[in-house]
């Protein structure tokens, strides 16, 4: 277990410098004229080669990336370029709220889409049918659609819900809670319906196999080998799509976050990629890839966990 | 030259399989529903000049927000153009994002797929850890830099993120030409001397095919979702109708005029939908294919003539079944597989059910244990399980299943739950019918695995399955049926498939169980080398019928029926394989 999660932490570091490296290189090599941006059309030459001098733009691009990195890896990733705002305080003030939405979205999706799927393995019939027609829906119409309409109905007609806003959870529980019910509801529809399908053809796979049939003929309650042999042995088949889906949420929530008028990544990263704000776009795809890389190690070792082929080669 | 035979034949068969797929296709609505509505939505959108007088950029000051009207038939958008048109060139926009998504995608995936699995090694490493992180990134975000960086054309992002996804057509090529790879066609292919190259589109693709026509489908769906989510960002091309862009339109008139989210996002919804839905039901007209070619259990021919008995003459009966017949239904009726079937078993006895493949003497064993798949119907005119009599028709086995009456499969890898221990799992029965605590259970497991001759029995309790050879998967599954001292063990082909050795020493252990614990044994087996080693009595079966019973001696020595001679002949012959019985391994 310790190797396996040590090999998976190994790839992931891989991942986040190979992955930096190649964004840091696109940027510079796609911005053009960065130092002319920033001070703007009407500075005089001077003013850009100065402004280029002190954000090291005049150096090879290799020096350029070390010198980035070597802050980078102490967590320093330097201001933007157009706020003059230390990035890293302005990532964890922001990053609350993307990962709100997103571990919200996983947990409700996870929950509902394995009581779904698992109760239209046993059901079937009409239920089944159901869960069918919702999965397509699920898949067919995007997360900010839903986001929309929830908007529309629910928040302008009905007024159950605030339309915008983020209440940070310190603020006020119920008011953080409220604030995500809809952009969480929004994404959280979709994956629900991914998972369900995949824990339905999974559980129906495992109720097939043979070892179920012995449990029966042991006098087992239909519930323990359900709930216990069935589901655990479908479960490594959920973890995967949820990690999948995990990644396509940090996606969606840059979409939700800007219908809801949320204070997270998503905005930033709009506004950085728009601006061409070299450093806060870095900072973001490293954030985005370490995120990605814990929550998949997380999903790995539960996965090692519930499959002891994988723990115990 | 056999090998180009066989490679033919097997091309020759797929040829029909294929043709079969696309018959099964058509004839499942929802198919051809999804098929008509991707067709019409692709002519509504090539045909948009035509079908629209209206440009769909044109602004009109007085048809801002207008509600529809015989002009403007799906009213006005938030700057006065037409929706309607908007809606109909906008699937221009969403097609094409579609198709660029997939053709790159796959042109990318499928090849670096193929060569993957049919070359392994370092390339696939390589390609594998490629694919892994590209399935790390999160896509739009990924969009967005590169949007910065190459500026907003459509083609170009969507072509991005065909690269991005490459991985879903990579991951299925890959293994499907891994499987393909190790089979004995292409091994044949590969001897006639074919290039790689011409395994590889000949033979491989062939079966990769459907798959990735499958996952296209899935994600010409994908590629249209994201175009929107990035248009709905403001980053399309804003001289490009597209739904996207119209759903960013209408969330900036969200207060004013709702509805303009229905018209965009029912084309988005309609349109992924149909593409997921003919991805579905080209996978279900495929699993038909595979469904159809497994062996339906055989339907047993007319009455044979005399009732055959197979009952117990000692006093103590623990099992018996009168009349016991099983059914399955069939297109237009019912299939019946095992018929007026009669035996019982006394204690300490064992009882040999014999015959081959279709017998049907599994379904009588499953039917007694209450253990038939959930579409069969079995019925019988009298079933007693020591002692209880249980109603015609009742699957259910209450305080009898594990306790009074256990069971012993075929199959001892694929018959334990591979994410329990081993001890877990023999002390479940225990710990529910004889109310063991935890430890206590565990230690009695143990003390099981001892009895059923495991020589380290506290490791294999903590071992998992796979860490097992079968031998002792067999005995641990033996362990478990005896673990709350059954009446009756009913052991379905319980050595066919170990090693001859390991084979006499679990006839050995059943031999000593039956002794020590004074169970009846019902052992259903196809070999009579079994039968003549343990059983007291045999009952022979074909077409779910009893043909001959007795006494194993008597049976043996003059057997009535020709049919129980020819087995009998065919089956003393020693090493000459069962001409029947050993074609399929009886499940």
């Amino acid at each position: 277990m310790v190797r396996f999660v040590a090999a998976r932490l190994t790839s992931g570091i891989i991942l986040v410098v190979v992955v930096s490296a190649i964004s840091f290189w696109l940027i510079y090599l796609g911005s053009g004229d960065i130092a002319r941006t920033i001070v703007g059309d009407g500075a005089t030459d001077e003013q850009v080669v100065v402004k280029a001098q002190e954000l090291g733009l005049d150096q090879p691009i290799a020096a350029q990336f070390l010198m980035w990195s070597s802050r980078a890896i102490i967590g320093d990733f330097g201001v933007s370029w157009f706020t003059n705002q230390g990035i890293s305080t302005l990532i964890t003030a922001k990053l609350p709220v993307t990962l709100s939405i997103a571990v919200g979205s996983s947990l409700v999706s996870a929950a509902v889409g394995i009581a779904l799927g698992v109760a239209a393995a046993l059901r079937r019939g009409w239920l089944d049918r159901a869960l069918q027609i919702v999965a397509i829906v699920g898949f067919a119409l995007p997360g900010f659609w839903f986001a929309l309409v929830l908007v529309a109905t629910l928040s302008v007609q009905a007024g159950l819900f605030p339309a915008t806003g983020y209440v940070p959870l310190s603020a006020s529980p119920s008011g953080w809670l409220s604030s995500l019910v809809l952009p969480v509801a929004s994404l959280a529809i979709g994956v629900t319906a991914a998972i369900a399908q995949q824990v339905r053809s999974a559980v129906i796979d495992v109720l097939r196999q043979d070892y179920i049939r012995s449990l029966r003929s042991r006098g087992l309650s239909g519930s323990q080998i359900v709930f216990k042999h069935a589901l655990r042995n479908a479960s490594p088949s959920a973890l995967t799509v949820l990690s999948l889906q995990f990644i396509n949420l940090l996606g969606g929530a840059v979409i939700i976050e800007r219908i809801f008028a949320l204070p997270g990544l998503g905005q930033m990263t709009l506004d950085a990629t728009v601006q061409g704000d070299v450093p806060v776009i870095m900072a973001i795809i490293v954030f985005t890839i370490v995120i990605v890389v814990v929550v998949n190690l997380i999903l790995d070792v539960a996965y090692g966990w519930l499959n002891p082929k994988v723990r115990i080669a | 030259m056999t090998s180009a035979l066989a490679t033919t034949g097997i091309a020759t068969a797929q040829r029909q399989d294929r043709r079969g797929t696309v018959a099964r296709l058509l004839r499942n609505p929802l198919g051809v529903i999804a098929i008509v509505i991707i067709v019409l939505v692709t002519l509504a959108s090539l045909l948009a000049t035509w079908l629209t007088p209206h440009s769909p950029a044109v602004t009109d000051l007085a048809n801002v927000l207008a509600p529809p009207s015989i002009e403007h038939l799906l009213g006005g958008d938030g700057v006065g153009r037409d929706v309607l048109a908007r809606l109909l060139h906008g699937g221009q926009t969403s097609l094409a994002a579609g198709a660029i998504t997939v053709i790159v995608a796959a042109a990318i995936g499928v090849p670096l797929g193929l060569a993957a699995g049919y070359y392994g090694g370092r390339f696939d490493a390589v390609a594998r850890t490629v694919s892994d992180a590209l399935v790390a990134l999160p896509a739009i975000i990924v969009l967005l830099v590169v949007m910065a960086i190459l500026g907003s054309q459509m083609a170009l992002t969507m072509a991005v993120f065909g690269v991005m996804i490459a991985p879903g057509f990579f991951r299925l090529t890959r293994a499907a030409t891994m499987r393909v790879r190790n089979e004995l066609y292409v091994d044949a292919a590969r001897v006639t001397g074919l290039s790689d190259m011409r395994i590889m589109t000949r033979h491989v693709m062939r079966v990769v095919r459907a798959p990735i026509i499958i996952q296209a489908s899935m994600m010409f769906g994908v590629g249209i979702s994201i175009q929107a989510g990035l248009a709905f960002l403001g980053l399309g091309d804003p001289n490009q109708a597209s739904w996207g862009s119209m759903l960013d339109d209408a969330f900036a008139n969200i207060y004013a005029a709702p509805d303009l989210v229905i018209a965009p996002g029912l084309a988005i919804g309609i349109t992924v939908g149909a593409f997921a839905i003919l991805g579905n039901a080209l996978r279900d007209a495929l699993e038909d294919d595979d469904a159809q070619s497994d062996t339906n259990p055989e339907d047993i021919d007319a009455v044979v003539g005399d009732h055959v008995r197979a009952t117990a003459s000692g006093e103590d009966i623990v099992l018996e079944v009168a009349g016991l017949e099983v059914s399955y239904p069939y297109p237009g009726g019912e299939r019946m597989v095992v018929s007026d079937v009669t035996f019982s078993v006394a204690r300490g006895e064992v009882l040999g059910l014999v015959g081959e493949s279709g017998s049907g003497k599994s379904q009588s064993a499953f039917a007694v244990l209450g253990l038939l798949p959930r579409e069969a119907e079995a019925r019988w005119s009298g079933l007693r399980i020591a002692g209880e009599s249980i109603p015609s028709g009742d699957a259910r086995r209450r305080d009898l299943a594990g306790r009074r009456i256990a069971y012993v499969p075929q199959e001892p890898m694929s018959n334990l739950d591979p994410t329990f221990r081993v001890g877990d799992q023999i002390s479940e029965p225990l710990r529910r019918h004889r109310r063991l605590g935890k430890r206590a259970a565990w230690n009695q497991a143990v003390e099981l695995l001892a009895r059923v001759g495991i020589p380290d029995p506290d490791g294999v309790a903590r071992s998992y399955p796979h860490q097992i050879s079968g031998g002792m998967a067999q005995r641990v599954l033996i362990a478990i049926a005896i673990s709350c001292e059954p009446d009756v063990l009913i052991a379905d082909e319980p050595t066919t498939a170990l090693d001859v050795t390991v084979q006499a020493e679990i006839l050995d252990l059943l031999r000593r169980l039956r002794v020590e614990n004074g169970m009846a044994i019902v052992l259903v087996t196809h070999d009579f080398g079994v039968v003549a080693d343990i059983c007291d009595r045999v009952a022979v079966m074909r077409h779910g019928q009893l043909l001959e019973a007795g006494e194993t001696s008597e049976v043996f020595d003059a057997p009535s029926h020709p049919y129980t001679r020819a087995l009998l002949d065919a089956g003393l012959e020693g090493k000459a394989p069962f001409s029947r019985l050993s074609e399929k391994v009886t499940r």
